[in-house]
C-alpha cells in the first residue's frame, strides 16, 4: 500500500492531537499506582507501579474532611446526583419551552426568547450572590434541591430545541392533528422521539456542566455530606499527618482519574443514540 | 340537504390577504369532487377550512348535518393527503397507518386487523415494519393513502398528493385513487393545478380563480361550455384560442376574417374561443394562413399560426403533410365557438 504524502502529513497531525490529548492521562493514570514515595522522587511515572489497589481503596474509603466523615465515594454520589437532576431538567425543562415557543402562537412569543436568550450573558458566577440568597431564604443550602435548583434553566438548550423545531414540516403538525393527537400528545410522539439525538447531545453537555461545577457547591454547602467530587479536589488528601510531610499524590491521582469517570461513562452509553441519530436522516 | 354545504366562505388571512371569497358548494354522499385553479387561486385554503386546518373567517360549513366550523380537527371525522405526504418519519409503515386508530382508542387487535387489510388493499402489506425513509415515492404516496383509508372518513381530502411524482407514475397513481374511490364510495375532495388530473378524476369539477369559483360542472361540461374566459382558456389542452373579435349582426370579425355565426348577436368588445382541434384544415377551407411553426407530437401535431396580429395554434393528425412556412386552408364552424362579452368575461 503507497500512501500519498498529504494523507502521511494528516495522520501524523492526527496522531499527534490524539497524544497530546491521551498522554496526560496516561501520565495521571500511571502516576496513580505508584507510591507516594517514588513519586517524590522520582517525579512522574509513565510505566505502571504496585500501589493501584491501595490507592484507590484509599481514596474510596477514607474518611476526609475536617470532621472526618465524608469520603470520596459519597462525593461522587453527590456530583452524580447533581448532574443528573441539572441535566435531566435542563433538558425536559428547555424542550418544553422550546416547544411552547415554537408551537403556541402567544403574543410575546418573541420578546420572551430573546429574553431567555439574553440570560446566556449571565451566567452562576455573575448572579451568585442573589441566588445565595433565595436559597438561603427558602432554607435550600445543604441540600440537592439548592445545588440543583437555581442550575436547571438552560438558554443555550432551549436555543438548539428551538431551532430544531422550526425545521419540522408544518405538515407533519397537521397531519398529527387530523389524527387525534393533542398538544401533549404531539411533543412525547412526535417532538421527543424525533429530536433524540438532539436529547442525548445536550444530555451529554449538560451533564459534563453540571458536574464540573465548583463555585456553586463550594457556597451552597457548609455540610461536608453534601460535599463534591470537584469540591473535593482542593480539599481532600491536602492534609498532613501528624509531622509526617509527604504529599498523597498517588491518592490524589487516583481520584482524579476516578473523577473523570462519570462524564466518560455518560458520553459512552449515550454516543451509540447519537451516532444512530447521525446516520439515519429521519426528517 | 347536501352531504357537504359550504356557504358564503370566506378567509382573510391576518395580513388583509383575501384568499377565498364569498365561496358556496354542495357535494353529495359518495362525490369525486375536484378543485383546480391557478396556484394562489384559494383552492388550498379552501380544502384546509374543510379539514380544520385554517379557521373560517366567514361562512358556514356543515358536514353530514351537522355544522363543523368550530369542531376540532381530529373530530371532523375526515382524512387528508398532503403534497409531500406528511409521513411520521419516526414511526414504521405500520405506526403511521395505526396512530390515528390508536389515539381513538380502538383495541389492538381490530387495529392489527384494519390496517393489515388497507395495507392489502394497496399492496404494501410487505412494507409494514419499515420506515417512511425507506420507502420509494410511490410506496410513500400508498402509505399515506392508506393512512387515510385505514380510518375510515366521512371524506378524504387530497392536497395535490401526485405534484411530486415522476410522469408515469403519477398516471398509475391516478387511476389508483380513482378506483379506489369507486370502489369504498367515500365522498373525496382532490385539489390539483393539472388539468389532466381534473379532467380524468373529478365527477364534477370546481375552477377556482382569485378565489372566487368560476365553474363547477361535470368534466364533460367544463370543457364544452366553459361558463367564462379563465376557464375556457385554464381548461383543455393545447389551450383554447382566444381572439379579440368585433361581432355585427352574427358575423365575427377578427382581423379581415369573417365568421359567421348563424345568429343575430351584437357585441363590439367580445372574445370568441375555438379549441385548436375545432379548427378543420380542409384544401376548400375559406381561411388560408401561413404555418409559423409546426410542432410534432407522434400521433397529432399542433400547427402555430397568426390571424392579423393575433397568435393561435390548431391540432391536426399528423398524417397530414404541412412544415414550417407552409400555407394551409382551413375553416371554422360558427356552432364550436366559443363566446365571451370582454365587459363581463362570462360566456354569451
Amino acid at each position: 500500500m503507497k500512501f500519498k504524502p498529504l494523507e502521511i502529513l494528516t495522520h501524523i497531525i492526527l496522531i499527534l492531537g490524539v497524544l497530546l490529548m491521551v498522554l496526560p492521562i496516561w501520565f495521571s493514570f500511571a502516576t496513580s499506582t505508584h507510591d507516594n514515595v517514588s513519586i517524590m522522587t522520582e517525579g512522574m511515572k509513565f510505566f505502571l507501579g504496585e500501589s493501584f489497589t491501595h490507592n484507590y481503596n484509599e481514596v474510596l474509603n477514607e474518611k476526609g474532611g475536617w470532621s472526618e466523615e465524608v469520603t470520596a465515594a459519597r462525593m461522587f454520589v453527590n456530583s452524580f446526583i447533581m448532574a443528573l437532576g441539572i441535566a435531566t431538567l435542563k433538558v425536559v425543562i428547555s424542550a418544553m419551552s422550546a416547544y411552547a415557543l415554537v408551537y403556541f402562537r402567544f403574543k410575546l412569543a418573541v420578546p420572551i426568547f430573546w429574553l431567555i436568550f439574553i440570560t446566556l450573558l449571565v451566567p452562576l458566577e455573575v448572579r451568585i450572590f442573589p441566588s445565595y440568597k433565595i436559597v438561603s431564604d427558602l432554607g435550600l443550602t445543604n441540600t440537592y434541591t439548592g445545588l440543583i435548583l437555581p442550575l436547571v434553566a438552560s438558554a443555550t438548550a432551549t436555543f438548539f430545541f428551538r431551532q430544531f423545531y422550526k425545521t419540522i414540516p408544518d405538515e407533519l403538525l397537521e397531519s398529527a392533528k387530523l389524527d387525534g393527537a393533542n398538544s401533549w400528545r404531539f411533543f412525547i410522539d412526535f417532538l421527543l422521539p424525533l429530536s433524540k439525538t438532539m436529547l442525548a447531545a445536550m444530555f451529554i453537555f449538560m451533564f459534563v456542566y453540571g458536574y464540573s461545577q465548583y463555585l456553586w457547591p463550594l457556597i451552597m454547602t457548609t455540610d461536608e455530606k453534601y460535599w463534591t467530587v470537584v469540591m473535593g479536589m482542593k480539599i481532600i488528601f491536602t492534609e498532613n499527618y501528624e509531622g509526617v510531610a509527604l504529599p498523597r499524590t498517588g491518592e490524589r491521582f487516583a481520584y482524579i482519574i476516578l473523577s473523570m469517570l462519570p462524564p466518560v461513562l455518560v458520553v459512552v452509553i449515550l454516543q451509540r443514540w447519537f451516532i444512530k441519530g447521525l446516520i439515519q436522516t429521519e426528517k | 340537504m347536501s352531504f357537504l354545504e359550504l356557504q358564503n366562505i370566506t378567509k382573510i388571512y391576518p395580513n388583509g390577504t383575501k384568499a377565498v371569497n364569498e365561496t358556496s358548494l354542495n357535494i353529495e354522499n359518495g362525490e369525486f369532487v375536484v378543485f383546480v385553479g391557478p396556484s394562489g387561486c384559494g383552492k388550498s385554503t379552501l380544502l384546509r377550512m374543510i379539514a380544520g386546518l385554517e379557521d373560517i373567517t366567514n361562512g358556514e360549513i356543515s358536514l353530514d348535518g351537522n355544522i363543523i366550523n368550530k369542531i376540532d380537527p381530529s373530530e371532523r371525522d375526515v382524512a387528508m393527503v398532503f403534497q409531500n405526504y406528511a409521513l411520521y418519519p419516526h414511526m414504521s409503515v405500520f405506526n403511521n397507518m395505526a396512530y390515528g386508530l390508536k389515539n381513538r382508542g380502538i383495541s389492538k387487535e381490530e387495529i392489527n386487523n384494519k390496517v393489515n387489510d388497507v395495507a392489502k388493499l394497496l399492496e404494501i402489506d410487505q412494507l409494514l415494519t419499515r420506515k417512511p425513509s425507506m420507502l420509494s415515492g410511490g410506496q410513500r404516496q400508498r402509505v399515506a393513502m392508506g393512512r387515510a383509508i385505514v380510518r375510515n372518513p366521512k371524506i378524504f381530502l387530497f392536497d395535490e398528493p401526485l405534484s411530486n411524482l415522476d410522469a408515469k407514475l403519477r398516471n398509475q397513481m391516478r387511476l389508483e385513487i380513482k378506483r379506489l374511490q369507486r370502489q369504498m364510495g367515500v365522498t373525496s375532495i382532490f385539489v390539483t393545478h393539472d388539468q389532466t388530473e381534473a379532467m380524468t378524476l373529478g365527477d364534477r369539477i370546481v375552477v377556482i380563480n382569485n378565489g372566487v369559483v368560476e365553474q363547477v360542472g361535470t368534466p364533460k361540461e367544463i370543457y364544452s361550455k366553459p361558463n367564462t374566459k379563465f376557464v375556457a382558456e385554464f381548461i383543455g389542452s393545447p389551450q383554447m384560442n382566444l381572439f379579440n373579435c368585433k361581432i355585427e349582426n352574427g358575423i365575427a370579425h377578427i382581423a379581415d376574417m369573417k365568421i359567421n355565426l348563424n345568429n343575430s348577436t351584437n357585441i363590439d368588445d367580445a372574445t370568441l374561443g375555438i379549441r385548436p382541434d375545432d379548427i378543420l384544415i380542409s384544401d376548400n377551407g375559406k381561411h388560408s394562413c401561413v404555418a409559423n411553426l409546426v410542432e410534432y407530437l407522434g400521433s397529432d401535431m399542433i400547427i402555430y399560426s397568426k390571424i392579423g396580429d393575433q397568435e393561435f395554434s390548431c391540432k391536426l393528425s399528423s398524417k397530414i403533410n404541412l412544415n414550417a412556412g407552409d400555407t394551409f386552408k382551413f375553416e371554422i364552424s360558427g356552432t364550436s365557438v366559443h363566446l365571451f362579452d370582454n365587459t363581463t368575461g362570462s360566456r354569451v
